[in-house]
């Protein structure tokens, strides 16, 4: 009888040490962090002197007048609407081409992808080339074209800056969900097809009644994937336009890595960091009970 | 596991039946435009990647002149002064930082999934949801307790501070990942392994690791890219550029060249080579080791 309580508390203490260094590097990097960035938001501190004044929640009261952060809260949401419209319907059409069963298409479906495997600052400082004013591909190309008068500077124009990087991050994650979209579609049953077409429902009709009914939990999976990747998002609006011109591609991300590292208020920083991650908390979790709920119809 | 979809998928079996009902010229004119669409989107994916790589091998003058022409001869110049810069420099902090921790995320990762997969002890379920509820955490709101946390640790500004935020970050998904795959594997060989005299230990390390490779591979995959392209972090925590990984490097020679494009490009193109090699050698492992680890968050 002993000797089992014994064995099961040696057992358990052998499941804590399976469990420990994993759990260690976690508290110590992701999740005492996150406590210690709420800390820090109660304070005026620059990050380089030891002083640190304690201002309660001022922090956050200014934040809610700060313009600058409310634009950025913005295009969050825009980016994110933008994402998903620019990104899902090109990568289900292609993913649906490439399951055609044609020949050759097992070569596009990997030259497709590609593109997604090209590091991320490359693709930002490539697209940067490409987006140039002077030099660039775009511009040429439209000269070329005749269309001089859609020639600008993309990136350094405040009404374009977003969307033109918009445009490259869809360069970059249509090949992905392409992928997504496919290895569902490959998934579908070929008999429902086959039943369907007996019946008269071929092209578009087997589309809108077999397909689309039996993508819809792979669709959801990507929409909140790609939702969640834009209310955090960063690199290449950081890489591409540092969030400029005048703020005008700002994210909450950018804006929050600017005033902490290069102005070096830490404590603004933090709450920055801190109320763009309850947004983001909000937001998502808004949408994904919107969603959940839609899909039990 | 998807895997086995991926697995399906090169197979190539289309989901959009052979319309038997069309007259046969409705399904040539069909396949054609596919054929079209598919070379559209080709172009697509590929003008930036072709500018890129084509660019890299001209002169300023012959790039400036025609961004669209083929380079008059292949002139290895710009990638040999590439070479001769800090680049080397970088791709070995690169292959350093994504080795190391790699290496330490499967293995904390597996140890942990086996103790949630396998074994019983108090306060098991809380434990695992709050590793999970990692998945949903933006980084930036850990980037200033990280930075003061290296500074503390005297491992600021060197490529040993990203490994700890690498690993952190990404057990989450790695250990939701391996716990699902665990679970899978019949009981009976440990069992066996167990009544044989092995410890948990040695039971974990030579009856279910080597028949958990598969997952393991996944988990590897996907989060060696992660780290091959990370670069928050990697900008908050490094300063010197002797340090830097190489999507910092890439935007420091980017910095460096400047108005030199074809030598930007060659940096870039050098830069993206290590990920797209990767893919080329082991498409459907990269590929659904990048969905399944997507899919799952």
């Amino acid at each position: 009888m002993r000797s089992a309580v014994a064995r099961r508390r040696s057992a358990q203490w052998m499941a804590y040490a399976f469990l420990l260094p994993a759990l260690a590097v976690y508290l110590t990097f992701v999740v005492g962090p996150i406590l210690v960035s709420m800390y820090y938001s109660l304070f005026d501190w620059s990050g380089v002197s030891p002083r640190a004044t304690y201002v309660g929640l001022q922090n956050f009261a200014r934040l809610m007048g700060d313009r600058v952060f409310w634009k950025a809260v913005g295009n969050n949401l825009e980016l994110m609407l933008l994402s998903i419209l620019t990104q899902m319907p090109f990568a289900l059409a292609l993913a649906l081409l490439i399951t055609k069963g044609l020949r050759g298409m097992r070569f596009f479906r990997t030259a497709y992808f590609v593109p997604h495997m090209v590091p991320t600052v490359a693709i930002g400082i490539l697209w940067i080339y490409i987006y140039d004013p002077t030099m660039g591909l775009l511009n040429n190309l439209l000269g070329e074209l005749g269309l001089w008068r859609w020639q600008r500077g993309w990136l350094g124009e405040e009404a374009t800056a977003l969307y033109a990087v918009v445009g490259t991050m869809a360069w970059q994650f249509i090949p992905f969900y392409m992928i997504l979209f496919q290895a569902a579609l490959v998934g579908i049953p070929q008999e429902l097809y086959e039943a369907a077409s007996i019946d008269g429902a071929t092209g578009t009709k087997a589309f809108r009644y077999i397909t689309l009914p039996l993508l819809k939990g792979t669709i959801r999976t990507a929409v909140v994937l790609s939702l969640v990747g834009s209310l955090k998002y960063f690199d290449l609006i950081y890489i591409m336009t540092m969030g400029g011109p005048n703020h005008a591609s700002e994210l909450m991300a950018t804006y929050m890595f600017k005033t902490a590292f290069n102005q070096f208020r830490m404590g603004y920083g933090s709450a920055v960091a801190v109320m763009s991650f309850l947004i983001a908390f909000v937001v998502s979790s808004t949408l994904l009970y919107f969603t959940q709920f839609r899909r039990e119809d | 596991m998807s895997t086995r979809g991926m697995a399906t998928a090169t197979v190539q079996v289309g989901p959009t039946p052979r319309v038997s009902r069309w007259p046969i010229w409705r399904q040539r004119l069909s396949t054609l435009m596919s054929y079209v669409l598919a070379l559209v989107w080709f172009v697509v994916a590929f003008t930036p990647i072709f500018f890129m790589v084509l660019t890299a091998f001209k002169t300023i003058r012959e790039f400036l002149i025609s961004p669209w022409a083929l380079p008059s001869q292949w002139r290895l110049t710009n990638f040999a002064s590439v070479w001769a810069s800090r680049f080397p420099t970088y791709l070995t902090n690169s292959l350093i930082v994504t080795g190391v921790s790699v290496l330490l995320i499967v293995a904390l990762s597996s140890l942990a999934a086996y103790a949630f997969a396998r074994m019983a002890f108090p306060g098991k379920r809380p434990f695992f949801l709050l590793i999970l509820a990692g998945m949903m955490i933006p980084i930036h709101i850990t980037l200033i307790p990280v930075y003061i946390l290296t500074q503390w640790m005297g491992v600021y500004d060197s490529i040993l501070a990203l490994i700890g935020p690498y690993v952190g970050f990404a057990l989450p998904i790695s250990v939701f990942i391996l716990t699902e795959f665990f679970a899978q594997i019949p009981k009976e060989l440990e069992d066996a392994a167990r009544i044989d005299g092995c410890t948990p230990f040695q039971t974990f390390y030579r009856i279910t690791l080597p028949l958990a490779t598969p997952a393991l591979a996944t988990v590897a995959i996907y989060n060696l890219i992660g780290a091959w392209n990370e670069f928050i972090f990697a900008s908050v925590l490094l300063q010197s550029p002797d340090a830097f990984t190489l999507p910092l490097g890439l935007r420091q020679l980017f910095g460096q060249y400047g108005i030199d494009t074809p030598a930007v490009m060659a940096a870039v193109t050098l830069g993206s080579l290590p990920t797209i090699l990767l893919f080329i050698l082991f498409q459907e492992k990269v590929v659904s080791g990048l969905t399944a680890g997507a899919l799952r968050s």
